[in-house]
């Protein structure tokens, strides 16, 4: 039985891939792994496709029962997983038996852990993407518990045990943005006030966005602005002048003035900030 | 030059702004076909691109003032009907803000030849103009937390259909049976920019 028993679905987990990209023309949003740098590599590991789906758990991870023996890697986040009790190593391959159970536990240095199996999870494909799109509702809901999961057909490439993991991420990181589009709907000496604070997380972030709180960011007044296209990683300012950065599953309009987005390498690093962790940002060409 | 402002957008998009939504969604249009880029996504009165890896910024401009120097002669729009049946919740406020009977803000809304300006909120949600302008209505103070798919609301210059169920902040007037949204059907959205669009009794 090429298939996984979900005995706990954990927090929030749900099946991502590098997403849908290319459809924000007709409102569909972008979403896929939130820490896109996780995912390939633990794709690498168990010798898949970068673009194969796998599992995103945020804050806490699942608890999985394998129908058949797989090769899985741990990436992201450290959740404390085990294999049937025994202790499963990070960024690395794991060997899980048939029958046995793969548990994760809360994430520590980041909020969201990936699970990523050998043949990737096999779930059906809406717009080109297994991924789940919280906002829109398009592609598998996320687990719960006495969920089945399938895993896909094997690979033709190895595994690679060997592959070296992603740098480990600063404690405060500091995300590179360009300037605009609509810095010049802000007071002068906005985007300073963005560059030189320490923000903190607010709780109510999720894949959306990344709200922040910290100085008012002050807007001049030029009334309402018309919806246009936002890209991911905008910093999107409401009329309360505190920022959101937007994440994978944003819409892809709005008509609150972007101040600045984040460069697209850097919002991986966005994607691990927990509730009350703090970043700061940097201007960049 | 040809009046068009390039912005940036991020390390890997550039936002173009325009002077109305007719030169917005032929710009889209001609960038869309190019073929370059990995969106092109119309707003009211900009278009977003975005990229891969390497800039096209020549690319965009060419191509912005080309489409709209050119004539268009892309395959015309196509046109869609939406049969409505109208009496949502907020019809009774829409006319009373409006100063006219129920009946009338419906004539109204029937009456007008709509354009989809551009998507967004959510899959398959267009965002129409050419409405009535002695129709328009701001939106709630506080948006609702659920609004059912398949609802038809005003607000601003705009009309629009809630392609499912979700949370929104217009003023809801009718309801259609029409499906906006099916990621099963080519193309998966009812509306594309450009389109025009005509509201009859369902």
């Amino acid at each position: 039985m090429t298939e996984i028993a979900v005995v706990r679905g954990g927090p929030l987990t749900t099946v991502q891939d590098l997403g849908r990209p290319g459809w924000a023309h007709i409102g569909v949003p972008p979403s896929g792994a939130l820490d896109r740098e996780a995912l390939v590599f633990g794709n690498r590991i168990v010798g898949n496709d970068p673009s194969a789906a796998g599992l995103e758990c945020t804050l806490a991870g699942p608890s999985l029962r394998f129908g058949t023996r797989a090769l899985v890697a741990l990436t992201g986040a450290e959740s404390n997983a085990t294999v049937s009790g025994r202790p499963a190593e990070a960024n690395a391959l794991v060997r899980v038996a048939a029958g046995e159970v793969l548990e994760l536990r809360g994430c520590v240095r980041g909020v969201r852990a990936y699970i990523c199996i050998r043949g990737g999870i096999d779930a059906e494909p809406v717009l080109g993407s297994r991924s789940t799109d919280l906002m829109s509702g398009l592609g598998p809901p996320p687990l719960r518990d006495g969920d089945t999961l399938r895993i896909g057909t094997e690979p033709r490439a190895s595994p690679d045990a060997q592959a070296a993991p992603p740098a480990p991420r600063p404690e405060v990181p500091v995300l590179r943005v360009v300037r605009g589009p609509r810095d010049d709907w802000f007071a002068p000496g906005a985007l300073d006030a963005l560059c030189a604070s320490t923000w903190r997380v607010d709780p109510a972030s999720n894949r959306i966005g990344l709200r922040l709180s910290g100085p008012t960011l002050e807007r001049l007044d030029r009334g309402e602005l018309l919806s246009e296209g936002l890209v991911t990683g905008a910093i999107q300012v409401p009329p309360s002048g505190q920022p959101i950065v937007l994440l994978n599953d944003h819409p892809t309009t709005g008509g609150y003035p972007v101040l600045a987005a984040v460069h697209t390498a850097d919002v991986t690093l966005a994607a691990q900030l927990g509730p009350r962790s703090r970043v700061r940002f940097a201007v960049s060409k | 030059m040809s009046g068009i402002a390039l912005r940036r957008a991020g390390d890997r998009g550039a936002m173009l702004d325009l002077a109305d939504n007719a030169a917005a969604v032929r710009v889209a249009r001609e960038l869309s076909a190019a073929g370059l880029f990995l969106d092109v996504v119309p707003g009211h009165r900009t278009v977003l691109v975005t990229w891969k890896e390497e800039p096209p910024r020549e690319e965009i401009l060419t191509l912005a003032t080309t489409a709209l120097a050119g004539s268009d002669d892309r395959a015309p729009a196509q046109s869609v009907e939406i049969p409505v049946h109208y009496g949502g919740p907020d019809l009774d406020d829409v006319a009373q803000m409006c100063g006219v009977s129920p009946e009338e803000a419906v004539a109204r809304h029937l009456a007008a030849d709509y354009t989809v300006a551009f998507l967004g909120f959510a899959p398959g949600f267009g965002y129409l103009l050419g409405g009535d302008p002695r129709l328009t209505v701001p939106r709630l103070a506080a948006p609702r937390t659920h609004v059912p798919g398949g609802t038809v609301a005003i607000a601003g210059p705009y009309s629009g259909v809630y392609p499912r169920d979700s949370p929104g902040g217009w003023r809801l007037i009718g309801a259609t049976d029409a499906t906006l949204f099916d990621a099963a059907q080519t193309p998966p959205a009812l509306l594309a920019a450009g389109d025009t669009v005509r509201f009859v009794r369902a």
